[in-house]
């Protein structure tokens, strides 16, 4: 196919994906000049009507920032609080936490493998008309969603902006009864989630791999979900979350109006699915880890088209863990540790589905917010979704011009991104044509 | 198919929360695509079916110039506009910026606020736009939307119900979390969610906005015989529904 000497891939509203947002790829005599992955959702100022809430608060308020991963700030911003009073939630407070968290990681990747990702594979505008031609990829992926979304009902109370999770524990936990009546439908979901796997890794990939700086939390042992100690990369970065900010510089960019993450020392990294399967591969259950063995699948996957088979394998990691948190679960005796105002300033962060979340806090002696930072997974995914884009159109010129855009589209919904997420700090796209 | 009922999804400022409800009616939404046509949703779908629509559904606050002109839009084409949740319905928690100096809260978040665009106000979608009908809720209750639809399909008069939270604790039986000595906001708080708060032994936080004709002064004076400062009364009507006229007048009469 013969080129312009200017051409330019555009998307003016991405769809399937959480907010809204662009895309503007510009290539000139066959290099690719310009990549913008635009974000217009309004902002919000989230950080700054935080300032002067009751510490108590920021859970409930932080998670209407995102209505697909409101679990990722509940959790981040209690740890956070938890940090500023010192009190420690452990036991099976802490592992009832674990399983909300489950629960959401099951609704959203649900969602995003079968309902946001697939069409691209499959060659449908969504996953309406896939359930035309194939109503029982459909029917098994809403079934799988809602027992997601039941964990979430019967832990948290509802699935959008769950009321249950409260700073130093909950409003009320299960008796055991009321988890293990949801044994049933997990054991088929941890089936269902097994054979998702098995289909994805049969979907086509384009031969694109990338040399990522994988990035995620460490949580004492466990596969990283709901709050961790320290952060670590696949390139030596090691650190405890305190020190997020000495490491990750933000940066208020003009033509991508974002705040942008970088690492000051290397630039662009990855968080996601793919950097905790990277860096935790031997931390997933016997499950996950022999589903990746029998598909074939390495222990890191550097190509973000595949992030559809990891995202698959955490949901058989997120059943599997449902279930052993089920088993090993003894309703506490209270359901929270008394948490009086403190002044200080507290660290949280947890694993998004799409990534991992930091939240930093400061209060004052009556335990009013005085200073609130949110940074979400994807403002730090974002200069690493433009790289994608570069390089991938760079590698894929002679394709066709709409197949190109589409293939675009698919690099930037490999990220699952949330926009909606990002944006308490991002800007208005004026360059809107 | 192009016989059906056209639907219409449209987000503004929001959190995406109320719009995946209905990606959340797991047991109903197959069957609901066999009686209408998603023809524009861009949350689910690259396909766009042009307007009119039968049916739009309107999730977000209008806080950019931007919308402002959207909204005109998106009403010539509806013949009927359903506006889901808080932010539609009452400017949504970043209405909180109404309280507030935008350009103070534009310098506290942004390192260049000069690229920033933003209208010194959130609003609800009837301050710009006639609004055939509103979901209350943050989130709304993925229920009333699907009986909203149903209703719309069918003809008949939605169920959205007028009365408080209360009554729906007596309904499911909940013994009364403000008599055990929580503060609750459920007697002044539209019906809807199913009184969830309550029954996980946690005070209504007024997700759901007022009811119709909350007496709100007379709820203040009991919180206040229970203890709760001023300050947290402010707090606790200026929140997620704290542009909504009632919740709006019962904040300011504790301070500023």
């Amino acid at each position: 196919m013969a080129h312009d000497a200017t051409r330019t891939i555009k998307t003016a509203y991405l769809a399937r994906v959480e907010g809204e947002g662009g895309m503007l790829v510009r290539v000139k005599d066959n290099a690719v000049e310009e990549v913008k992955l635009n974000i217009f959702e309004p902002p919000r100022f989230f950080e700054a009507f935080l300032r002067g809430r009751y510490f108590t608060e920021a859970p409930d308020i932080t998670a209407r920032i995102c209505g697909i991963c409101p679990i990722a700030y509940q959790s981040a911003a209690t740890q956070a609080m938890e940090s500023i009073v010192d009190v420690e939630v452990g036991g099976q407070l802490r592992a009832l936490r674990r399983l909300l968290y489950c629960g959401e990681w099951v609704e959203s990747h649900s969602l995003h493998v079968y309902m946001l990702h697939a069409p691209d594979f499959l060659g449908y505008p969504s996953a309406i008309e896939i359930a035309k031609d194939h109503p029982e990829i459909v029917e098994q992926a809403l079934r799988i969603k809602k027992i997601g979304n039941e964990i979430m009902q019967v832990v948290g109370g509802r699935e959008v902006h769950p009321i249950n999770v409260k700073v130093g524990g909950f409003y009320k936990t299960p008796p055991k009864a009321e988890l293990e009546a949801l044994v049933p439908d997990l054991e088929w979901a941890l089936r269902a989630s097994l054979d998702t796997v098995r289909w994805a890794a049969t979907l086509d990939f384009p031969d694109f791999e990338q040399d990522y700086e994988f990035v995620s939390m460490v949580e004492d042992g466990q596969y990283p979900i709901d709050r961790g100690e320290r952060i670590v990369s696949s390139k030596g970065l090691n650190i405890p979350i305190s020190e997020f900010y000495d490491h990750v510089a933000e940066e208020h960019v003009a033509h991508a109006n974002a705040l942008q993450g970088h690492l000051k020392e290397r630039g662009a990294y990855l968080v996601g699915p793919l950097a905790r399967y990277a860096l935790w591969y031997d931390l997933l259950s016997d499950n996950s880890r022999g589903v990746a063995e029998e598909i074939g699948l390495p222990k890191v996957v550097r190509n973000p088209f595949k992030s559809i088979i990891v995202r698959s394998i955490e949901l058989v990691e997120s059943f599997t863990e449902a279930l052993r948190i089920i088993a090993e679960y003894e309703q506490p005796a209270e359901p929270a540790l008394e948490c009086p105002p403190r002044a200080g300033t507290g660290h949280g962060v947890s694993e998004a589905p799409r990534g991992m979340i930091y939240h930093r806090y400061s209060t004052d002696d009556a335990g009013l917010i005085t200073d609130a930072k949110i940074v979400p997974p994807t403002a730090q995914n974002q200069p690493q979704i433009e790289d994608d884009l570069k390089e991938f159109v760079g590698k894929f010129l002679d394709l066709p011009h709409e197949e190109l855009t589409l293939r675009c589209e698919q690099a930037i919904r490999n990220y699952d991104p949330c926009i909606s997420c990002a944006t308490h700090f991002l800007t208005l796209e004026i360059e809107r044509t | 198919m192009a016989d059906l009922p056209k639907l219409s999804v449209w987000k503004f400022s929001s959190c995406d929360g109320c719009q995946l409800s209905l990606l959340h009616c797991e047991d109903e939404l197959l069957p609901l695509l066999g009686r209408i046509q998603i023809a524009y949703f861009l949350e689910a779908t690259r396909a766009e079916v042009a307007g009119p629509y039968d049916v739009t559904l309107v999730e977000g606050s209008v806080t950019t110039p931007e919308e402002v002109e959207r909204i005109k839009e998106v009403r010539e084409q509806s013949k009927l506009l359903v506006t889901i949740g808080a932010c539609a319905t009452a400017g949504g928690i970043q209405a909180l910026k109404n309280f507030a100096d935008v350009k103070e809260y534009t310098n506290i978040v942004y390192a260049h606020p000069e690229y920033i665009e933003t209208l010194e106000t959130s609003t609800p979608i009837s301050d710009h736009v006639e609004v055939d009908l509103e979901l209350q809720g943050c989130p709304i209750n993925k229920k009333q939307l699907v009986d909203t639809l149903l209703a719309v399909l069918s003809g008949r008069r939605p169920n959205v119900p007028t009365d408080s939270v209360c009554a729906e604790c007596k309904r499911r039986e909940t013994p009364c979390v403000q008599v055990l000595g929580t503060p609750c906001l459920g007697p002044v708080t539209q019906a809807g969610c199913g009184a969830i708060c309550p029954s996980f032994a946690r005070g209504c936080y007024g997700c759901f906005g007022p009811k119709e004709t909350p007496n709100t002064v007379s709820l203040a004076k009991r919180w206040s015989e229970m203890g709760v400062s001023e300050d947290a009364l402010l707090r606790a009507y200026r929140t997620y529904n704290g542009y909504q006229p009632a919740f709006r007048e019962e904040s300011a009469r504790h301070g500023s």
